[in-house]
């Protein structure tokens, strides 16, 4: 009886983890990627077809996904590169709602335009995440609870400095937002049997851009390079020479900036403000993130991806009002379902890769 | 002979100064003492307690100390769970306000059925204080598991729940915002002829079984071991997936009571406005008495105080008329503050000997 | 490097340490745990810096001094260490390049093509625009040497580089080893792997407690001279010391503990082992042979992939420590700082914890009976800390020890698996441990008692289990249980791998 193994190494654990990892491509990002994809396709391609009634037949339905999100996806790729670093952000609704509101009272009553609002709102942003991103960064405190006081300070100076909700009243400004582009040979047919043409948002446009510019900076750039070696090993990255700490900061600040650039998509959106806006909109920017492959733990994570977890989540909804029953809770608890269900599956994958 | 009396006289209170700057509970302690001094200057009547009657003729103590005392229930309660979980598990719930939500929701349905204006109760109030308890001890148990079986974050688990409850409250009262019969009023408020208010009481029987439990069982060793050093732990034969899966049940076990409590107060529950924020409250409570948020050792009298000291300040800025919607701002400035002084990196600056740990690679696991 | 001394507070990790590398040389550098090879590995490559000595480095004049890692690179010292230190979700291409420029825009084409022709160069069987972690370890660390070599290192060291490889990949690495000698670099190869030094080292330099013990030319060393060098030993030392308890009553005395083909997933092979009642056994072997990882197998602290373990005659299934701690056995662990102390808790704690566990959840010790026990073994282990309440933290190591020592002794197990419990104590108290340990065998405890330190066993032991690289090699008791049959044993020839049944 032959104890021994068969493979008389030095190393046996180490055989069975080479082993293991070649088959592993579970994590490889362009598989994750054409997964996120087929399966916004799908989705879609599923809801055409049995609820094409509902409205999913008509392609201003399709316009329409990008137009109402084109917000969330600015600020979900911000989120996206603060996860890749390992870190988070759930302050973003917060200072969403505190763009909108600021850059309301400055349109209404101080003669603000469209540029000086545009800069207003990206002075929040980054000034949130300067911030946070010393503090997590420099002082080493938990990003969880340093963006949870964010959230809470964010919502709570909307609340000082107006409590009510309140409407852009800039003729100026309306005008610019108000803008459509109208989509050449797409559109549908009314019930009156007229052509109306597609119409895009130009918020959507600038979000494409964004998610563009990110893609190139995260894959091609030295910074962003950097932002995925701190995520995935930061004791390595501190070894091979990068300043993780300065790289964390940085991440911090862009996401900050990326929040401000959202948070003035989405008054441009919706030209209103209130304390309750955007609520739970960083758990959108996260499950969108999540579903599109970017892992909670860091160092994975791709902005295409997002983008289409963005859509993805957002066609989800979609379904359920469509489907559903006028009871108001199944957004919020499908959202929740979904979050729950990517995070559950990438804490098994990530565990399978350790054994 | 006189100088050196006094010196000796000043050396000793020195040391007794030193003694009690030292003990676990001395900060908490001394922030409320801080606040309630405010208040007094602010408002010198603050401190009265007297004894008035309701409308019903009953006799009940008013008073401001009475109000806090008694607003402060859930948010104790919560804290106390809270403490555990976050010293088992290094991190925190912050699903407590919307699982809140779920069992007020569940307590809500129980009593009222599907009528809004039911004139008696559909069940008996015990049926609904067991079944809120299910509920939340539910929510904890999903929490756990997650934590301790998925190893996922505690403040990353609990997100979803944090997304999903306040909405699942609302399914489970059907969509309805029913206001339950007037006799389930009195856990939240005052048992007719008795003048001390109800959630007092109900604060005080959980505290007690909170040290009750700590002295006869060895919960506190155990939450605290796994915290500390989870290796050592298990190689001591402890579980600690199942210790921190306990701590979360055990909060959730504190949340069905809470929202019992807090659904008796007006006798109806709104899962999207019931209490707003205490999340960050709990979390403030439990800094605030003194433990790391990072888990280990607990100090659960300081959670407690922490705890009364959250609704001092939370009154505090009510009388001074700050908007409702304001007062997170400065509870999330004071947290700030607080982890920014717990920080190991601010804390070696001021020169405490804090051990920070540095990357340490080369130092491989060596097989013996 | 001439005269290096270095010191951390109560602990003297080098005294006056020479260490010359030549260029285009392998140098294996060896020692057991405490020898203070990676404190002299750090001072080299700048972690931590020397309090004296110099250090020369060939064509720079003066001595230098390093004092970061970073500096150390610019010297062309370079380090790959057994942990990999690249990020694995990165590709190889941005591995070899990352963190050595600040530019913000990058020629990526450039860069795979120049990572292109540096793993040409070296024969690594790696595309530049893989993700790291779908190579083999093997090739992860020869892009980390890789990156090594094309940051101009003069010097490269490895430390521990083939503990996670097969037969294959370590061949595989010794041929890049040998192509990078022939271009000049010299190698540091530290590692515990006696076969390995003698099949690629040109020479060998063996510290011992922070000392030197001496530089050899690999053909002048045969490996039973290396073993003894590495022991502190010299060959045919009379002054052996026996061992005192009687091992021939030993058949005769109940078996607490057998094992039978156990193996588990820390890589230790299948293995059989008894222990009887009173009896003292120990594991003698080199630092890395697998000791640790038997008794863990036996206690339940590592996974059990193969094999049976029988308690007093009784097939146990043993998944988790609780179990065999509830059976009778008792486990000081080797790495009292992971493993062993809960830092926080206070000494009283810490020394109640596993009978506390073994009482269960629901009967917690009164105060008055903790600090009882407390109390008991403070008093009889000498325990030096100013209360029962001082949390374990302050206290040092040797008394750290002393309390994890009376946290087992507590439990008053069958069976008690001391795995270095002398290391960092001081001279008097290992005597008492040892004492200690007698005195409970003859009271009839089995203990296995495992430690670097081969006199310690020797006088405690009545039998001897000795292995290298991770297998049983031989078991010696009576009056085989000299220092030379151990070294012999563990020395070995080159393929005697199968364990005497």
């Amino acid at each position: 009886m032959s104890l021994l193994n068969n493979a008389p190494g030095t190393g046996s654990i180490g055989v069975l983890q080479n082993k293991l990892k070649r088959k592993e491509s579970l994590t490889d990002t362009a598989f994750l990627l054409t997964i996120t994809i087929s399966l916004f396709i799908a989705i879609y391609a599923l809801s055409i077809v049995f609820l094409g009634d509902k409205g999913f037949s008509k392609i201003q339905m399709f316009f329409n996904l990008f137009n109402e999100n084109a917000a969330l996806i600015v600020i979900a790729c911000g989120l996206s590169i603060v996860m890749v670093t390992g870190s988070i952000d759930i302050s973003v609704g917060g200072s969403t709602a505190l763009i909108c509101t600021s850059c309301i009272v400055c349109l209404n009553n101080y003669g603000f335009n469209f540029f000086s609002s545009l800069i207003l709102a990206l002075a929040i942003g980054l000034a949130f995440g300067a911030v946070q991103g010393f503090l997590i960064a420099y002082l080493e405190i938990q990003p969880f609870i340093v963006t949870l006081a964010g959230m809470f300070l964010g919502r709570g100076l909307v609340a000082l400095i107006e409590v009510n909700q309140i409407q852009v009243n800039n003729p100026g400004f309306e005008m610019l937002s108000g803008a459509r582009i109208l989509i050449p040979f797409l559109g549908d047919i009314n019930r009156k049997g007229v052509f109306i043409q597609s119409k895009l948002e130009y918020g959507v446009i600038v979000a494409l851009i964004i998610v563009c510019l990110m893609f190139w900076l995260l894959r091609k750039s030295s910074l962003g390079r950097s932002f995925y070696a701190v995520g995935g090993n930061p004791q390595s990255a501190l070894m091979l020479g990068i300043n993780v700490k300065r790289t964390k900061f940085y991440a911090h600040l862009l996401c900050g900036l990326l929040a401000g650039i959202g948070g003035f998509l989405y008054l441009f959106h919706t030209r209103s403000g209130s304390v309750q806006q955007a609520t739970g909109l960083e758990m959108d920017a996260i499950a969108a993130s999540i579903i599109g492959g970017t892992l909670l733990t860091g160092g994975v994570g791709n902005i295409f991806g997002t983008l289409f977890g963005v859509l993805t989540s957002g066609t989800v909804l979609l379904i359920v009002t469509a489907i559903g029953s006028q009871d108001p809770w199944w957004p919020q608890i499908t959202r929740a379902a979904m979050l729950c269900f990517f995070i559950v599956l990438q804490s098994i994958i990530c565990s399978r890769k350790k054994i | 002979m006189s100088r050196s009396s006094n010196n000796s006289n000043t050396d000793s209170l020195a040391l007794v100064l030193k003694a009690l700057i030292r003990h676990r509970l001395f900060i908490p302690i001394a922030f409320l003492v801080f606040l309630l001094l405010i208040n007094v200057f602010i408002n010198p009547g603050f401190l009265r307690i007297t004894l008035g009657r309701d409308s019903g003729g009953n006799p009940v103590l008013i008073g401001n100390l009475i109000n806090i005392l008694s607003n402060a229930t859930e948010l104790v309660i919560l804290a106390i769970g809270m403490t555990l979980v976050t010293a088992s598990s290094r991190g925190q719930d912050i699903s407590v306000g919307a699982t809140v939500a779920i069992a007020g929701g569940v307590i809500m349905r129980i009593l009222c059925g599907n009528e809004t204006q039911p004139t008696v109760l559909h069940a008996p109030i015990i049926l609904a204080l067991l079944l809120g308890c299910l509920a939340g001890m539910a929510c904890g148990a999903f929490n756990g598991i997650l934590v301790s079986k998925f190893k996922i974050q505690p403040m990353v688990a609990t997100l979803i729940l944090f997304t999903a409850g306040r909405s699942i409250g609302s399914m489970a009262m059907g969509g309805l915002k029913p206001k339950a019969a007037a006799a389930f009023g009195y856990y939240g408020n005052f048992i007719p002829g008795f003048p001390v208010p109800t959630p007092i009481l109900i604060t005080i029987a959980v505290v007690a079984v909170t040290f009750l439990v700590l002295k006869k069982t060895n919960l506190g060793l155990y939450t605290k071991a796994v915290g500390i050093n989870d290796k050592s732990s298990s190689l001591n034969g402890l579980n600690p997936a199942l210790i921190k899966f306990l701590t979360f049940v055990i909060l959730g076990l504190c949340v069905g009571i809470a929202g019992f409590v807090q659904s008796s107060r007006v006798q109806t529950v709104n899962p999207y406005t019931i209490v707003p924020g205490i999340e960050m409250d709990v979390i403030l409570a439990v800094a605030l008495g003194g433990n790391s948020l990072g888990g280990g050792r607990f100090n659960m009298a300081g959670s407690i105080i922490g705890g009364y000291t959250i609704q001092t300040l939370t009154s505090m800025l009510t009388t001074l008329n700050v908007n409702t919607n304001a007062v997170p701002v400065f509870k999330a400035a004071i947290i700030i503050i607080l982890v920014v002084i717990q920080s190991p990196i601010v804390k070696s600056f001021f020169g405490n000997k804090v051990t920070i740990s540095k990357p340490t690679v080369g130092d491989g696991k060596e097989r013996g | 490097m001439r005269g290096i001394y270095k010191s951390f507070p109560g602990v003297r990790a080098l005294q006056n340490v020479d260490f010359t590398l030549c260029e285009g040389e392998i140098h294996a550098l060896m020692g057991e745990n405490g020898a203070g090879k990676s404190t002299l590995i750090k001072v080299l490559t700048g972690v931590y810096t020397k309090d004296a000595g110099e250090i020369c480095i060939k064509g720079i004049t003066k001595p230098v001094h390093i004092k970061s890692p970073q500096e150390a690179q610019k010297l062309g010292i370079s380090t790959v260490y057994q942990e990999i230190t690249l990020c694995p979700n990165l590709t190889v291409a941005e591995n070899l390049f990352i963190g050595r420029t600040n530019d913000l825009f990058v020629n990526w084409k450039k860069r795979n093509n120049k990572a292109e022709s540096i793993l040409k160069g070296l024969g690594i069987p790696a595309k530049p625009a893989q993700q790291l972690s779908s190579c083999s370890i093997a090739v992860q660390q020869m892009v980390a040497i890789a990156r090594a070599i094309d940051m101009d290192c003069k010097v490269l060291i490895l430390d521990e580089p083939t503990s996670s490889l097969d037969e294959q990949e370590v061949s595989k690495l010794f041929t890049l080893m040998r192509e990078l000698k022939g271009r000049g670099v010299g190698i540091v190869f530290v590692t515990h792997f006696l076969e390995q030094v003698y099949e690629v080292c040109d020479k060998i330099t063996v510290l011992r407690n922070g000392e030197l013990v001496g530089k050899y030319q690999i053909k002048d060393l045969p490996r039973v001279e290396l073993v003894a060098k590495m022991m502190g030993k010299e060959l045919g030392d009379l002054a052996d010391i026996h061992n005192k308890t009687q091992s021939s009553n030993r058949d005769s005395k109940e078996v607490i503990i057998e094992t039978e083909g156990l193996s588990s997933t820390s890589g230790i092979k299948p293995f059989h082992f008894t222990a009887h009642k009173g009896e003292v056994t120990g594991f003698a072997g080199l630092l890395g042979s697998g000791r640790s990882e038997c008794v863990r197998a036996i206690f339940g602290a590592d996974k059990v992939t193969k094999g049976k373990l029988r308690i007093k005659g009784d097939n146990v299934n043993i998944t988790a420590p609780i179990k065999a701690m509830k059976k009778g056995i008792g486990y000081l662990s080797e790495d009292r700082k992971r493993d062993g102390i809960i830092g926080d808790l206070s000494v009283r704690e810490n020394i109640i914890l596993a009978l506390q566990v073994m009482q269960g959840f629901f009967k917690p010790f009164t105060k008055a009976q903790a600090q009882a026990f407390a109390d008991e073994y403070i008093s009889l282990l000498g325990i030096k800390t100013a209360t029962a309440d001082t949390p374990m933290n302050s206290l040092s190591g040797g008394n750290q020890q002393k309390v994890i020592l009376a946290r087992w002794l507590l439990t008053h197990p069958d069976y008690l698996i001391l795995d270095e419990p002398t290391r960092g104590i001081d001279i008097g108290t290992k005597v008492e441990i040892q004492k200690l340990v007698l005195k409970l065998a003859s009271e009839g405890m089995s203990i296995t008692f495992i430690s670097s330190e081969i006199e310690e066993m020797l006088r405690t032991c009545s039998r001897l289990i000795v292995m290298r690289d991770l297998y049983v090699v031989g078991e010696l008791n009576g009056e085989d249980m000299t220092q030379d049959k151990i070294m012999y044993t563990i020395a070995g020839g080159v393929s005697q791998n199968v364990q005497k049944q």
